[in-house]
C-alpha cells in the first residue's frame, strides 16, 4: 500500500487536527451499476442520437498512437467539425481512446481515467497494439488483448492508422451509439468481478481500490 | 580527439581507445579510474553534459559494460567511457553527485538489469515496471517470449509471415 493512502493524522490550515482515510474518504466504495434504458424507445433513441453527436474525447495517449490526434485536433483534418472534441479531464469527456501499445504501468492509469469517465462512455481501440499485440506481441511489459481489461466498442486497425482512418471510425461510432449497440460501460458493470480478475493478473502491485470514482 | 585520448592514457591507464568519428571516441576504463577521470573530463577538458549511462550485457563473459556517453558543447565532440563490472551481485559507484541526472539512469539500470549504485537518490523505487518479481527484464538470461506468452493472454488468430518471403510471393506469384 502506498504511503499516500494509508490511514493518517492531518493538521489543517485552521489547526484543527483531523483524520483522514483516503480508501474510504476519496475513493467510492461502490461498484459500477447498469444504466438502465430510459422509459421509452423513442425517448433513448433521441438519447442515443444526442449521445453520437457529442463525442468528447479524453486528451489521454497512451502509445505512439497520440501523435495522430494532433493532426486530427488541428485544422489539417479538423475532426471538430464532426462535433468531436478533445478535453482535459475524465470528468468531461466521454470517449476513451487508447491510442495504441498499452504497458502495463499505463493500463493502471488507463483503468484509472476509464472509471472516472460518467456514464455513457465509450472505448475506442487504436491500431494494431491494442488488437493483438501488434509489433510489441513479445514485450515482457505490455498487454496484447486490450477488450479483456476494458470494454471496447470499436476497434481501427492499422500500424498507425491515419487521421481519415479515425474519421471513419468515429462515423462508425455514431452509427454504433444511435443503433444502442455501443454498451460498454454496462458490460463492464455487469462483468465487473471478471474485468478486475484480469486487471490484477497483469497488474503486480495493485495499490488502489477497486472501483476508482 | 587524438591528443586528448593519447594524452589521457597514460595517467589514467586506459585501455582499447576507438577513435570512431573524428568528433566521437571510446575508451575503457579501471573502476577505480572512473571517478577521476569523469572529474577531469569534466572540469579540465569542457564535457560538462551527460548524454547517457546505459549497459550491455556480457552474458558469456560474465560481465556487464557500463558506458558512460560525455558531451563537449564548445567543441562539438564526445567520449564515451566504458567500465566492465563483474556481472554478480553487479555493484558500481554512483555518479549522481558529479551530474544530478545520473540518478535516473542509475534507477533505470537497476530496475533494468539489476545493477547496484549504493547512495544513489530514489534508486529501489519502481521506474517502469511496478511489482516487478521476476529477473530484471534486459538481462539476457531472461526469456522475454516466454515471460510474454505466460503473463499476457494471445488473441487466436495472429499469423507472422517472413517479411521478405511474403513480399517475394505477392510480388512473384509464379517464383520466378
Amino acid at each position: 500500500m502506498k504511503e499516500e493512502l494509508e490511514k493518517r493524522i492531518v493538521k489543517g490550515p485552521d489547526g484543527i487536527e483531523f483524520e483522514v482515510e483516503p480508501l474510504r474518504d476519496y475513493y467510492c466504495e461502490a461498484a459500477p451499476t447498469v444504466m438502465p434504458q430510459a422509459y421509452s424507445k423513442i425517448i433513448e433513441g433521441f438519447f442515443n442520437w444526442a449521445r453520437a453527436e457529442s463525442l468528447w474525447i479524453l486528451g489521454f495517449g497512451t502509445g505512439c498512437g497520440a501523435i495522430e490526434m494532433r493532426p486530427l485536433m488541428t485544422p489539417r483534418f479538423d475532426a471538430y467539425r464532426y462535433g468531436v472534441q478533445w478535453r482535459p479531464t475524465p470528468r468531461q469527456s466521454n470517449l476513451f481512446i487508447i491510442s495504441g501499445y498499452l504497458s502495463v504501468k499505463t493500463l493502471k492509469r488507463a483503468i484509472r481515467s476509464y472509471e472516472q469517465m460518467q456514464n455513457p462512455k465509450y472505448v475506442i481501440g487504436l491500431g494494431s497494439c491494442t488488437i493483438n499485440g501488434g509489433m510489441y506481441w513479445d514485450s515482457y511489459n505490455t498487454i496484447k488483448c486490450l477488450d479483456d481489461y476494458l470494454p471496447v466498442d470499436l476497434y481501427i486497425a492499422g500500424c498507425m492508422p491515419r487521421p481519415e482512418a479515425l474519421l471513419a471510425g468515429f462515423e462508425e461510432l455514431k452509427k454504433l451509439i444511435r443503433a444502442g449497440k455501443a454498451e460498454g460501460a454496462n458490460q463492464y458493470a455487469e462483468n465487473f468481478e471478471w474485468y478486475k480478475a484480469n486487471q490484477k493478473k497483469v497488474i503486480l502491485d495493485w495499490d488502489m481500490p477497486d472501483y476508482n470514482w | 580527439m587524438r591528443e586528448l585520448l593519447e594524452s589521457l592514457t597514460t595517467p589514467y591507464s586506459l585501455t582499447d581507445p576507438v577513435e570512431q568519428r573524428p568528433d566521437l571516441a571510446f575508451v575503457t576504463a579501471g573502476r577505480g579510474q572512473l571517478r577521476p577521470l569523469l572529474m577531469h573530463l569534466r572540469d579540465k577538458e569542457g564535457f560538462t553534459h551527460l548524454v547517457i549511462l546505459t549497459a550491455v550485457d556480457w552474458l558469456e563473459e560474465g560481465e556487464f559494460q557500463l558506458t558512460y556517453l560525455l558531451s563537449d558543447r564548445t567543441h562539438g565532440r564526445d567520449i564515451g567511457v566504458r567500465v566492465m563490472i563483474p556481472r554478480d551481485e553487479a555493484t558500481m559507484e554512483s555518479i549522481h553527485d558529479i551530474w544530478p541526472t545520473a540518478a535516473t539512469y542509475q534507477r533505470e539500470l537497476r530496475e533494468m538489469f539489476g545493477i547496484d549504485f549504493p547512495g544513489s537518490t530514489r534508486l529501489n523505487e519502481d521506474f517502469i515496471l511496478e511489482g516487478w518479481a521476476d529477473i530484471p527484464p534486459y538481462r539476457r538470461d531472461f526469456d522475454t517470449l516466454k515471460y510474454a506468452d505466460e503473463t499476457y493472454k494471445q488473441r487466436p488468430g495472429r499469423e507472422t509471415r517472413d517479411p521478405a518471403q511474403h513480399m517475394k510471393e505477392q510480388l512473384y506469384p509464379d517464383g520466378k
